[in-house]
């Protein structure tokens, strides 16, 4: 984990023009009688990547990867695996593994027989598979429980037999449907890590599926923000977060404030937005917002600046009153009504003890905030 | 904190001392009795009638009514009574072990039963499977056709089965008419038309727990093992069946017990020639009239099944510890 950063920051295959990706989902639908579940959905993924599927519980996460597993196959499109079209190769013949959202461990087996099943289904010799089964218990740190039976395990300790069961055989890909679903907060947070290492000292390539958003941003080197079996964006976190391409990313992930308005002018890179109430908002970096484009402008809470004075200077700055707040120790959420009647979210990193402009509820107030701290949103 | 729990002790028995007796006894009472009722049950139904039958399984046949000695009663007071308890003896038993015809039936039922059960099983496990991977709407009214033929009498399906398997009987007419045979084939009144009657008659006690034991495995298990490098045949039989077990065991008791003491399916379909137990003790009863020996053919026969019934509620325990 300490390494991780420096690894991970030179990481970025999907920026390479000559990389071939590992996963291919080509044109993907699958339809369940006349429900759609994927609709003509198209993905890379990358060799040794951590890759997240993000979205709303019924979006049709579970049947991208029970797809790419083999227990159902795409109605229209293609999957390719290094290359090789995957249709009609069954579940037991693909080199990938899936760890179970159910966890679905083997009831009748002990731990031990569970992480060693895959190997003895691949003719493993005996003493091979009890060493590395000894060494898939280690990894998850189950050594002594290698004669329980899972029904004498508690929700964590199971978790980790599914994990093991499923890299045990060191699949080249590792499928996870909500690997975390079932833990509580605080072991989530832990085994994210344990997860991340895992990946890294294998060198495995991962697809984890989640609909919880800090997760995927913490695990993942992209995320697929996915929205009724389609893809929304395909990103980094940093760029999910500081760059979505539309509002319901925007919206998708973390809080954002949204103005809605309209491109009045634009100059270079830089455009005007007004607002339906006449405010206006100078932004510097506007994509490809028109003259004339009905967009939004998103722009997080942290990059809005409160003060009980018009600061001087400030690109954008709007007049309101403080309508609601809250104070967390660390830092302090405000809600500002503006004239126009929008609440607007900001939130201030407390730095220093001094409370030098101390803001109660129904004081006047001024948000701001510089030209590049939000984006334009045409979609 | 001893302390405390010492006084709140305290408390309690004063407060129970203080309630008048009559109405602690009768609370005790009720909740006592609610424990007793089943017990009570296989006393008065189950336990009595075992021990009258084994009492007169150790008596001697007589021609009197009833057809046995001693028949214990009140009018010669205590010491008639032993008197009497100085006639019983294990004759009876003995007389059993004497005579090869009823080694011969308890092995004969105990293999009809065997062949016959695993016959059901071979037909009830296809059948609860397939119902237990039906579509979820369809598998109510497949049970409900699983249970529907008990609507009819048992003794008339079986006398159905006559008319089915003897020589101008439906069958073997189906069979000539489409040509596959030329004579007909003779079924009744041999062992196949036992094993055909018992299958019929308990195939639902097999299906309804492999059924009930199949439906709630969790299909993921499945294609977990799939996603391990395991094709389905083997998956069946490293998963499905194993965790079936309970089940396969629960239906083979179900129809092997009452197939070892089966009386009406042998008298009807199997002829004069089958040796079954069930066959036995009715011939010693109503045409000997042996009440004793019958009794005593009976308290065996029970005893031979204690065994299966012992393995039975083992695997049972075991299956609810598993399933926790
Ligand atoms: N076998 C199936 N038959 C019918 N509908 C299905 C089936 N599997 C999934 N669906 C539907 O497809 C949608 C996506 O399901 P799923 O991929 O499991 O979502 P999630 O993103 O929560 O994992 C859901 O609306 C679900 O009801
Ligand atoms: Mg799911």
């Amino acid at each position: 984990m300490k390494s991780l950063g420096s690894i991970r920051r030179e990481f970025a295959p999907w920026n390479d023009p000559s990389a071939t990706p590992y996963i291919v989902f080509e044109n993907v639908t699958k339809r369940f009688g006349d429900f759609t579940a994927v609709n003509n959905l198209s993905l890379s993924i990358y060799e040794k990547e951590f890759f997240a599927l993000l979205g709303a519980s019924g979006c049709g996460k579970s049947t991208l990867l029970r797809m790419l597993a083999g227990f159902d196959e795409p109605t229209s499109g293609r999957i390719l695996l290094d290359g090789q079209d995957m249709r009609g190769i069954p579940p037991y013949r693909r080199p990938v593994n899936m760890m179970f959202q159910s966890y679905a461990l083997f009831p009748h087996m002990t731990v031990e027989a569970n992480i060693g099943f895959g190997l003895k289904q691949e003719g493993m010799p005996r003493a091979q598979i009890e060493q590395r089964v000894a060494e898939m218990l280690k990894l998850v740190k189950l050594e002594q429980f290698s004669k329980r039976k899972p029904h004498q395990l508690s929700g964590g300790q199971r978790q980790r037999v599914a994990l093991a069961r499923s890299v045990a055989k060191r699949p080249k890909v590792l499928l996870l449907d909500e690997p975390l679903g079932a833990l509580d907060k605080k072991l989530r947070e832990e085994t994210q890590f344990e997860l991340m290492d895992l990946q890294q000292s294998l060198g495995l390539t991962f697809v984890v599926v989640t609909h919880d958003q800090e997760e995927a941003m913490t695990m993942a080197d992209r995320i697929a923000i996915l929205d009724k079996g389609e893809v929304m964006q395909v990103a980094t976190p940093a760029e999910v977060y500081e760059a979505p391409i539309s509002r319901f990313v925007a919206g998708f992930v973390g809080n954002v404030n949204m103005f809605e308005g309209t491109v009045a002018a634009r100059d270079d890179d830089s455009v005007r937005i007004t607002g339906a109430s006449g405010a206006e908002i100078v932004v510097g970096n506007a994509g490809e917002a028109a003259a004339g484009n009905a967009v939004a402008f998103a722009i997080r809470p942290e990059k809005i600046r409160v003060s009980s004075r018009r600061p001087e200077g400030a690109a954008n700055a709007m007049e309101g009153e403080v309508y609601d707040l809250a104070y967390l120790g660390d830092m302090t959420i405000y809600h500002v009504r503006l004239d126009d009647g929008q609440v607007v979210k900001a939130s201030a990193l407390n730095s220093s003890r001094a409370v030098e402009e101390a803001l109660s509820w129904n004081d006047r107030a001024w948000i701001s905030f510089p030209p590049d701290a939000g984006v334009v949103l045409t979609r | 904190m001893s302390n405390l729990a010492a006084s709140a002790d305290t408390m309690n028995i004063d407060a129970a001392a203080a309630r008048p007796l009559a109405s602690r006894f009768l609370s005790g009472l009720v909740s006592r009795l609610v424990i007793i009722v089943p017990y009570l049950w296989l006393l008065v139904f189950f336990l009595v009638p075992f021990i009258i039958v084994f009492k007169i399984s150790l008596s001697q046949t007589a021609i009197a009514m009833p057809p046995y000695v001693p028949a214990f009663s009140l009018e010669d007071g205590i010491s008639g009574f032993f008197s009497q308890l100085g006639q019983m003896s294990i004759d009876n038993y003995l007389w059993l072990t004497e005579d090869a015809l009823y080694f011969n039936a308890y092995v004969s039922s105990i293999v009809i039963a065997g062949i016959s059960t695993l016959l059901t099983l071979l037909v009830g496990y296809p059948i609860a499977y397939g119902m237990a991977r039906a579509p979820a709407n369809l598998r109510p009214t497949l049970l409900m056709l699983v249970i529907l033929p008990f609507w009819t009498s048992f003794l008339i399906r079986v006398y159905a089965w006559i008319g089915i398997l003897k020589p101008e009987g439906l069958l073997n007419q189906f069979l000539q008419a489409i040509g596959i045979i030329d004579d007909p084939l003779l079924i009744m009144n041999t062992n196949t038309a036992i094993y055909i009657g018992i299958v019929y008659s308990y195939l639902p006690f097999m299906i309804l727990p492999l059924y009930a034991a199949l439906e709630k495995m969790d299909y993921s298990l499945i294609e977990a093992a799939q996603d391990l490098g395991c094709p389905p045949i083997s998956a069946f039989w490293k998963i499905t069946f194993p965790l079936s077990l309970p089940g396969v065991i629960a239906g083979c008791m179900l129809v092997f017990i009452p197939a070892v003491g089966e009386f009406v399916i042998p008298d009807l379909l199997g002829g004069s020639q089958t040796l079954m137990i069930g066959k036995t003790l009715w011939n010693e009863f109503f045409n000997n009239r042996d009440w004793p020996v019958s009794s005593a053919v009976a308290v065996i026969l029970l005893l031979l099944l204690i065994v299966p019934i012992m393995i039975f509620q083992a695997a049972q325990a075991r299956a609810q510890e598993q399933s926790r």
